[in-house]
C-alpha cells in the first residue's frame, strides 16, 4: 500500500511547490497544520498575481481597450475553468463573491427576502461556523421566521432521523456545512439534499471545508447553492464561489446595487444584468479571481484518489499517536472524517497548549473556531485543532505529537 | 519602588533565561501559584472576555495606592498576569496612567500583547488603566 502510493503521489516534490512551506518559525521548520483555517498557496497562484499586476492589470467587463480586454477574458477563464472543476451546468451559475461568509450573506438577503414569511423555518444543524448561523438568525429577525437547528450526536454526527422530523411544510431553507471545520465530520450532505428536496426545500451547503479535501459535483449532489473560499483550497484570499442552480438564481433579486450588475439605469427605472453579473456590483477582486485559474489548472493536475488515501493515513496515523497521550480526548470522532482532529487534554487550556507548541514550530489553531454552540454541545470552551493539507507528512505528524507531549509535560 | 524602576528589574531578570523553555516554564510557574483574585469577586462584571482565555480583574484603593488582584482560565497568560500587577501594584493612579509599559515588549512577550491573541491582556492592560483615572478622579474629588 505505502509503496504503490509513494510511486502515484510523491509529497516531497508537491512541498516544493508551496513556498512559504520550506520556512523557518521560532528556529525550526515550520509544521503548518492550521489548513482549516487558510492553506497555503502554489507558488504558480503567487506568480500569476504578480503577472497580473505587473503586465495586465485593468479594469474588467468595461473597457474597449487590449489590457482591459484581456483582463476580462482572464478573468472569465477563471470562471468558466471553476464551472468544469466543481462541475455546474452553466458557467453564469458561479458567482465570486469574497469568500464563504459573503455568499451565505448574500443567499441570506436574496432568498431571505423572496422566500421568507414570518412563521417560516430556516434549519441548520449544531456544528455550524458562526458564518452559517448569524446571517440566518439577522433574516429570521428581520421577517419573523424561525431558525431550527438539528442535534448532533456525541461522535459530532447529525442526528439523521431528528433531521427528518425538522423538515417541516414551514422549513424554507436547509443551510448545512458539508464538514465541520472543528471537527472533521463529513456531513451526508447528498442524502440529506434529497430528503429536503423530496419536500420541495432548497438546500445551502457551505463546504469552506470540504473543497480542499476533495473534488466537488454539484450536479451529482444536485444542491441548489454551495459556497467556498478560495483561499482554504490554495487560493488567494478575498475571493469565493456561490454555485447556484440557475433558476433559482434567476429568481433572487440583487444583493448589492452599483456598477456591473445592471443593464440600464435611469432615475425612474433601472434594470438589472444577467447572471453572473446581477450579483457581481462594483469593481471585482480580479488579480485574485484571474489567479483561480492557474489555481484551478494546477489542482486538476493533481491525484485526487491518490490525495484522499495521503489523507486518510495522515488522519489515521495522528488520529493513534495522540490517543496514545494520557488525558486526552478527541472532540469529533465521527465515522466519516476529513483531515481534521480537535482535541484535549484534561487540565490544560487550549491557550497554553497553543502557545507552546508555536514555539516548536507547530503551527495549530487553538479556541472555539467560530462554533460556540458546539462548543457549548461538548461542555468545552475550546479545543486544539490540527488540520491538514495533502502537502502535511507523517514526520509532521511526529513534530505535532512531540510538540504536544513536550507542552503537556511543561504545564502540568 | 517606581513603575520604571520594576519594569527595569524584571527585564534584568529575564536577561538570564538563555531560551524560550526556560522563560515559559517560568511564566508557568508564576500561573500556577495560588489564584491571584479572591473567588468571591470572579463574578461576571470583573470578567474580561478574551476570544481564547478569559481574565478577571479587579482593583481596590487603600491609601492612595493602587491593588490589582487578576486570574486567567489560561496558565500563560496568568503568568504574564502576574507580572504586570508585580510592576504595577502598591502605585498612585497618577503614576499607573502615565508610565509607559515597555517591559513586556523588551522581555519577548509582545506576542502576547497582539489583538490576534485574543487572550484579553490587551483588554486587561486598557481596563488596569480605567480603573486609575476612575481612583485619581475619587482622590480629587477627596
Amino acid at each position: 500500500m505505502q509503496e504503490v502510493l509513494k510511486k502515484t503521489f510523491d509529497v516531497e516534490a508537491i512541498r516544493k511547490d508551496f513556498p512559504v512551506l520550506s520556512r523557518k518559525v521560532n528556529g525550526k521548520e515550520l509544521v503548518y497544520l492550521d489548513n482549516g483555517a487558510t492553506a497555503q498557496k502554489p507558488k504558480v497562484v503567487i506568480d500569476r498575481i504578480q503577472q497580473y499586476y505587473n503586465l495586465e492589470n485593468a479594469n474588467i467587463h468595461r473597457g474597449v481597450h487590449t489590457l482591459s480586454q484581456e483582463a476580462t477574458s482572464a478573468y472569465e477563464d477563471s470562471r468558466r475553468k471553476m464551472k468544469e472543476f466543481i462541475n455546474a451546468r452553466f458557467s453564469e451559475e458561479i458567482i465570486f463573491t469574497s469568500g464563504t461568509t459573503g455568499g451565505i450573506n448574500l443567499v441570506a438577503s436574496a432568498f431571505g427576502q423572496t422566500h421568507i414569511q414570518e412563521g417560516d423555518e430556516i434549519l441548520i444543524s449544531t456544528m455550524e461556523h458562526h458564518s452559517n448561523i448569524v446571517p440566518w438568525q439577522m433574516i429570521c429577525e428581520q421577517k419573523g421566521a424561525n431558525l431550527k437547528v438539528i442535534p448532533i450526536n456525541d461522535k459530532g454526527e447529525i442526528q439523521m432521523e431528528e433531521f427528518e422530523t425538522l423538515l417541516t411544510e414551514r422549513t424554507k431553507l436547509l443551510s448545512i456545512s458539508h464538514i465541520s471545520n472543528t471537527l472533521g465530520t463529513i456531513n451526508p450532505v447528498k442524502e440529506m439534499i434529497a430528503k429536503a428536496h423530496e419536500k420541495h426545500i432548497s438546500v445551502l451547503v457551505d463546504g469552506a471545508q470540504a473543497v480542499p479535501h476533495m473534488r466537488l459535483d454539484m450536479q451529482d449532489l444536485d444542491v441548489d447553492l454551495y459556497v467556498f473560499s478560495l483561499h482554504k483550497m490554495f487560493g488567494p484570499t478575498g475571493v469565493g464561489v456561490l454555485y447556484g442552480k440557475k433558476e433559482l438564481l434567476d429568481s433572487l433579486p440583487p444583493y448589492q446595487g452599483g456598477g456591473d450588475m445592471i443593464k440600464t439605469v435611469s432615475f425612474k427605472k433601472t434594470t438589472y444584468n444577467d447572471l453572473p453579473h446581477k450579483f457581481e456590483a462594483g469593481t471585482p477582486n480580479i488579480a485574485d479571481g484571474i489567479a483561480c485559474g492557474a489555481l484551478i489548472d494546477y489542482l486538476e493536475e493533481l491525484d485526487w484518489a491518490a490525495i484522499s488515501l495521503h489523507e486518510k493515513d495522515l488522519l489515521s496515523y495522528a488520529h493513534e499517536q495522540l490517543a496514545a497521550i494520557e488525558g486526552l480526548r478527541f472532540i469529533g470522532e465521527a465515522e466519516r472524517k476529513a483531515s481534521v482532529i480537535s482535541f484535549v487534554i484534561e487540565g490544560i487550556h487550549s491557550y497554553d497548549l497553543g502557545v507552546l507548541i508555536d514555539k516548536m514550530g507547530v503551527a495549530v489553531r487553538t479556541g472555539h473556531h467560530c462554533t460556540q454552540p458546539l462548543m457549548d454541545r461538548f461542555g468545552i470552551l475550546g479545543t486544539v485543532r490540527a488540520s491538514f493539507a495533502f502537502y502535511n507528512t507523517m514526520e509532521e505528524v511526529d513534530r505535532l505529537v512531540e510538540a504536544v507531549k513536550r507542552a503537556k509535560g511543561m504545564l502540568l | 519602588m517606581s513603575i520604571r524602576e520594576r519594569q527595569e528589574e524584571l527585564i534584568e531578570e529575564f536577561a538570564m533565561f538563555d531560551d524560550w523553555m526556560d522563560k515559559y516554564e517560568y511564566i508557568i510557574s508564576l500561573g500556577k501559584e495560588l489564584p491571584l483574585i479572591d473567588e468571591s469577586k470572579k463574578e461576571d462584571e470583573k470578567l474580561i472576555k478574551g476570544c481564547q482565555s478569559r481574565v478577571w480583574l479587579n482593583a481596590e484603593l487603600k491609601e492612595g495606592k493602587v491593588f490589582f488582584t487578576a486570574d486567567s482560565d489560561a496558565i500563560i497568560t496568568k503568568g504574564i498576569i502576574s507580572l504586570m500587577i508585580r510592576v504595577l501594584n502598591e502605585s498612585s493612579p497618577e503614576e499607573i496612567i502615565n508610565e509607559e509599559l515597555y517591559f513586556i515588549d523588551k522581555i519577548g512577550l509582545k506576542e502576547h500583547l497582539s489583538p490576534t491573541r485574543s487572550n484579553g491582556l490587551v483588554s486587561m492592560v486598557k481596563q488596569m488603566k480605567l480603573y486609575a483615572l476612575a481612583f485619581q478622579t475619587q482622590l480629587k474629588n477627596g
